[in-house]
């Protein structure tokens, strides 16, 4: 392959702009990464990747406190500011052997932060191959994560992804080795950045340089992954199938509720509000469903085989349990599955020192 | 001038975002300037992405119906 000559300033020199394709979370640092090579005249384009366990999106949407935020997409919000197209790509199968199978293990949860970046950076470089475009940009910053972005974990991303050195991180470029961009005059290597570490006051200055504001900031990254409780639920699935098999619809049952395990062989998802209970409606042609037609309480699902009469009712007195009902002696219950007629049954809710503090997951 | 393309139909109804958008992205990219995408849906948050979509990539959303819980959002690819 030609390499054209290198010019000393792109900005001038070259008629044609190089082209960078950006991993955007819909974070502050994507975004910033993403500015800084536009304001050194490279043609910029975002990719978005979505692996089921995104925060982005629905999720806000679903429970009602919620409600009185914006719904939006931040990876869109993000190329809307910049300016620039967005690619939102679907890896929901692939991401299943990152995540079932990582090479490097799982963080504190079931985050496998190295490998996942790894395997980000590699759709992004197939996509820049097959778009013609020249480098890659990501947001990362050395020492920002305990296992991704470190010093010597990042030569593992560019090195396993294939990018080498088509892979430049600008907000932290200085500290890095010269990749093929700086070393071609494509971009001003004295123009990128130096940020380490866990502080987030060198990418809130220069937000307000830009000034970017109310960009999202979500308190445990992106990725559900990183989540304690989310990762104890997806390893209760997982545990109660005896395989790790899932879907798209487990991954997402599992951001919505509250979820006890009574009994090994069953486990009830347990509407929190309005939200949630329209959401969980969904779901009822697939699953065992209970709730009050008189006293307002939650919508429950139950996944689980072999529902024993007894199974029933202890779900029935739990659905009372988290309805308003919960101090009267008797709530009418209606218990559908489905294909079937719908059952009612009038039981006592079952008082909170009767509900052990480990069947909630 | 509007042009007259050929009208199509994406039925992403029960998809939760960002699937809808992906899903338009998708089809988007096997139609002709000028053709029309007709996306119905039932994901609300669908009502602020994909015109969100179409303006980074330049394209128009001509009508947005919605009729209890289903949303339609017409998408007229732009020219490349």
């Amino acid at each position: 392959m030609a390499i054209p000559l290198a010019a000393s300033s792109p900005t001038v020199a070259s008629s044609t702009p190089r082209k960078a394709v950006a991993l955007i979370s819909g974070g502050l640092d994507s975004l910033l990464a993403a500015r800084v090579m536009l304001e050194q005249g490279i043609h910029v384009e975002g990719i978005n990747f979505y692996t089921g366990f995104c925060v982005e999106g629905h999720t806000h949407a679903i429970r009602r406190e919620h409600q009185d935020k914006p719904k939006r997409n931040n990876a869109l919000w993000v190329a809307e500011q910049l300016g620039i197209k967005l690619h939102i790509v679907d890896v929901i199968e692939e991401y299943k052997s990152v995540l079932l199978n990582p090479k490097h293990g799982y963080g504190a949860n079931l985050n496998p932060c190295l490998d996942c970046k790894g395997f980000m950076v590699k759709k992004a470089r197939e996509w820049m191959e097959q778009n013609g475009f020249d480098f890659i940009i990501t947001g990362e910053v050395i020492g920002q994560r305990p296992m991704s972005q470190r010093r010597d974990t990042m030569p593992v991303v560019a090195r396993e992804s294939g990018a080498f050195d088509r892979l430049l991180r600008p907000l932290c470029a200085k500290l890095l080795p010269e990749t093929l961009p700086e070393r071609e005059g494509w971009v001003d290597r004295e123009k990128l950045l130096d940020f380490n570490g866990r502080s987030r006051k060198p990418q809130m200055a220069l937000a307000a340089r830009y000034e970017f504001v109310d960009y999202a900031q979500p308190a445990g990254g992106c990725c559900f992954l990183t989540n304690e409780q989310y990762s104890h639920k997806l390893a209760d699935l997982w545990q109660a199938r005896g395989s790790r098999e899932y879907d798209l619809d487990d991954i997402m049952l599992l951001k919505v509720g509250r979820h006890l395990r009574p009994r090994p062989h069953f486990k009830l998802i347990v509407g929190r509000d309005e939200g949630e209970n329209n959401y969980l409606e969904g779901y009822r042609k697939r699953f065992i469903s209970l709730r009050s037609p008189v006293t307002p309480g939650p919508l429950v699902l139950i996944e689980g085989e072999n529902l024993s009469e007894e199974d029933l009712a202890l779900a029935a007195r739990l659905t009372a349990r988290f309805g308003r009902g919960r101090e009267s002696t008797g709530v009418t219950i209606e218990i559908a599955r489905p294909g079937e007629a719908v059952r009612t049954v009038t039981v006592a809710p079952l008082p909170a020192d009767e509900v052990p503090a480990q069947w909630y997951l | 001038m509007v042009s007259v393309g050929n009208e199509h139909r994406l039925d992403a109804r029960g998809l939760l975002c960002p699937m809808p958008v992906i899903r338009t992205q998708e089809r988007v990219a096997t139609l002709q300037p000028g053709d029309t995408l007709e996306v119905v849906c039932t994901d609300p948050g669908a009502l602020h992405d994909i015109p969100a979509w179409c303006r980074v990539h330049g394209h128009e959303v001509t009508a947005t119906r919605r009729e209890g819980t289903v949303i339609t959002i017409t998408v007229r690819v732009a020219g490349t």
